[in-house]
């Protein structure tokens, strides 16, 4: 299950050249990462976003391997309807069995907001697959709208800084943890500029008995606001700030991952994207001393999980 | 041995049970890779007999408990873009919470079967019959076919994929069946022996699927405005492909099963001077008060559209032509247009005649309204006065409504 970086260079590209996302979009990235870190062969569906857009248009397509794209909601239940149709014809003789891994690629609004339902149906069902939430915090197909996903004082094209209302004015939803109390085997956060960290959790996933999520952070230059080539300085940013912390929940057991995480603060990262200039540089604090304090103690209640974790695991 | 014979020798003996059952039956028979469905009236009973089949290993089917219809038809696309066989059941709201998705299985030409029960759309909730759900779904690009008692429930669940699967259509197939009045009511069924019933249906054998190994297509993605007009006017060319597939499946199908099935079944209309259009199980009664009104001495009949979509133009023409005035059951509205569904399209289908009948509609069953043999009698009254004096009414008559 370990991940050799020898072995990686060896595997042959299943997501191929000649898409049309933009130039220094994290999304491309982190698919390739996903997909050579697989061990068996992928069935993938997608949701619609950036990437199904980008990457399907007939008369071409840039996948090597199998994907169905139906709607925007429901890339979980098409893989259920995949996952069951294997077990099916397996048990009626009309197939030989083979591993294969169910993969699903959804945007944090097919995953947070519309899909929501879809998704936490298929965990509860148990089906085998791994869903894989590439989070740019915001429509970015349909032009950079908010999703729950987006953070708070985000300028967003729904979401503008105006006069009265600095950006986004909610709090983002925790999805990785929403997710975790559905008591599937394996959940993480991920980000594209670490990558061994993501593909050894896509290796964990695979094997995990049962269903799998992982949310990993995407930073979208368009919609964010920053230089295309800056793409893996932000992402390391929003991890090193807290505002996306690496961790992950295994059968239960909470860890922190990705090689410690020493805490900057979350000035740093927001200063990093032009969706947060109107907030760093009015001259008002309180909006980043508002997501300063929610960080912290989001970051200190993650910690207390996690020791608990460590507490039960060693008391065992 | 022919085959007629074999069916009349090996037989099972006829069951009681109502057209919920029967389409489980049919469903047990043909042992899809994947059901999934989500309870709703009065659909429930096909997918609580299926349940209990596959609780008891009398099928190899996947059965997905999905957590809503938008599900249920979405688990269905990607199961039968995998490779499987893949069906569900729903009624009214269901299908109505479904919708985007009726269209993607169609545009993906996904060959899967639904089996409708037909239910009044909300507000006010209603769990009774009519057509409103079934029309909704009408330009989506998917066979329908209306039954008109359990045995039809059965009889067109089995010939259903093989009209939807067959390489010419590739289509989604709905078999639609009247809330309670068929779902609901206990009668004889005939049935097929298994064996039978597995042989005419066979096995569902796409050209390109997701699991095939090997395999890499893309399913679903993106056309712009380069591509998107022609892949719909292909999917005009699969569907006008179905109608002569139908007959041949429902010809094949009396071969076995000994039950003649027409796209349109006629009654009395040899010698009819007036006649009455119907969909659905109403036809029970139509007939009932067509007798009656024969006794009377009025010469009226009787046509019941079986195959909706395609909707089977030349066959409805010829039944109605030499008919000097008809009237046409519509058990839905089409809100604001110049005429309800039906109607819409028996005017369309007479319009050619040599001598056009006068046309005029009726609006009954809407939310499960009762549908006696007198109110089709009133109907017959109605069209025979609209002859007499020649004139069509310009809007509809609105049946049994108080
Ligand atoms: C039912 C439905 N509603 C809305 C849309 C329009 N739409 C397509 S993609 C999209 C946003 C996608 O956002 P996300 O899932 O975050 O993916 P991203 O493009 O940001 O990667 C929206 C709103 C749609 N295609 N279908
Ligand atoms: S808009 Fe953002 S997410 Fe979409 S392709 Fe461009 S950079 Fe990527
Ligand atoms: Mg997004």
């Amino acid at each position: 299950m370990t991940l050799k970086l020898r072995e990686l260079t060896e595997k042959t590209e299943q997501f191929g050249s000649g898409h049309a996302l933009c130039a220094g979009c994290a999304e491309p990235v982190a698919v390739r990462q996903v997909l050579a870190a697989l061990v068996n062969p992928p069935v993938v569906a997608l949701a619609t976003g950036c990437l199904e857009v980008a990457t399907t248009r007939f008369p071409d397509t840039t996948w090597k391997v199998p994907v169905i794209h139906s709607a925007f909601e429901n890339a979980a239940t098409t893989i259920s309807g995949v996952e069951a149709a294997y077990k099916a014809l397996v048990r009626k003789g009309r197939m030989e069995p083979r591993p294969l891994t169910f993969l699903v690629f959804g945007g944090d609004g097919a995953t947070y907001d519309i899909g929501f339902q879809w998704l936490s149906g298929a965990l509860e069902r148990g089906h085998k697959f791994i869903y894989v939430c590439l989070n740019n915090e915001g429509y970015m197909n349909t032009g950079i709208q908010r999703s729950s996903a987006t953070l708070l004082g985000a300028w967003t094209t729904t979401t503008p800084a105006g006069d009265v209302r600095p950006g986004k004015l909610q709090w983002h939803k925790d999805m990785t943890r929403i997710i975790a109390a559905h008591n599937i085997p394996y959940v993480a956060q991920a980000a594209v500029h670490n990558w061994k960290d993501l593909m050894t959790k896509v290796r964990k996933a695979e094997a995990a008995d049962g269903p799998a999520f992982i949310n990993v952070i995407t930073p979208c230059d368009r919609g964010w606001r920053f230089d295309t080539d800056k793409t893996m300085e932000v992402s390391r940013l929003m991890v090193e700030s807290g505002l996306w912390p690496l961790y992950e929940v295994e059968n239960g057991v909470w860890r922190m991952t990705g090689g410690g995480q020493k805490r900057r603060p979350v000035i740093d990262a927001l200063k990093s994207q032009k969706r947060f200039s109107h907030i760093t540089t009015n001259g008002d604090e309180s909006v980043v001393a508002e997501i300063q304090r929610r960080v912290d103690a989001e970051w200190e209640s993650l910690q207390q999980l996690c020791e608990m974790s460590a507490r039960a695991e060693s008391e065992s | 041995m022919t085959t007629k014979q074999k069916a009349s020798i090996t037989l099972p003996a006829p069951l009681a049970i109502n057209g919920g059952e029967a389409v489980a039956y049919a469903m047990r028979q043909i042992d899809p890779e994947v059901v999934a469905a989500y309870p709703i009236t009065p659909q429930t009973f096909i997918i609580e007999r299926f349940s209990e089949y596959v609780a008891d290993g009398l099928v190899s089917t996947e059965y997905i408990n999905v957590e809503s219809e938008h599900a249920a038809l979405s688990a269905c696309v990607g199961a039968c873009a995998a490779g499987g066989r893949a069906q569900t059941a729903t009624s009214g709201p269901g299908l109505a919470l479904m919708f985007e998705i009726v269209w993607v299985a169609s545009g993906m030409r996904l060959p899967l079967v639904m089996h409708l029960c037909s239910r009044a759309l909300s507000a006010p909730l209603n769990i009774l019959c009519d057509h409103s759900d079934a029309m909704a779904m009408r330009e989506s690009s998917w066979i329908m076919m209306f039954g008109s008692n359990p045995q039809e429930a059965y009889d067109q669940a089995i010939v259903a994929p093989t009209v939807a699967e067959h390489p010419d259509v590739l289509l989604p197939f709905a078999n639609v069946l009247d809330g309670f009045t068929v779902t609901h009511s206990v009668e004889r069924v005939d049935v097929l022996p298994d064996e039978d019933a597995k042989s005419f249906v066979g096995e569902y054998e796409p050209e390109r699927w997701a699991l095939q190994p090997g395999g890499g297509a893309t399913f679903g993605g993106l056309d712009a405005n380069d591509f998107y007009f022609e892949h719909k006017r292909q999917q005009v060319e699969a569907m006008d492909n179905s109608l002569e597939v139908v007959r041949r499946q429902l010809d094949k199908y009396a071969e076995l099963s000994g039950r003649k099935m027409s796209l349109v079944e006629e009654y009395l209309l040899d010698d009819a001077e007036v006649a009455l259009v119907v969909l659905g199980s109403s036809e029970g009664m139509v007939r009932a008060a067509i007798d009656q009104a024969r006794a009377d001495g009025i010469k009226v009949g009787m046509l019941r559209v079986r195959l909706f979509r395609p909707f089977p133009v030349a066959d409805v023409r010829k039944a109605l032509s030499g008919v000097a005035a008809v009237g046409v059951l519509d058990r839905a509205i089409a809100f604001g247009a110049p005429a309800n569904a039906l109607m819409q399209d028996i005017v369309m289908a007479t319009r050619t005649l040599p001598e056009r009948p006068l046309l005029m509609d009726f609006v009954y069953g809407l939310g499960g309204r009762n549908t006696p043999k007198q109110m089709f009698r009133e109907a017959i009254d109605h069209v025979v006065l609209a002859k007499e004096q020649g004139a069509e009414p310009e809007s509809p008559a609105y049946l049994g409504l108080r």
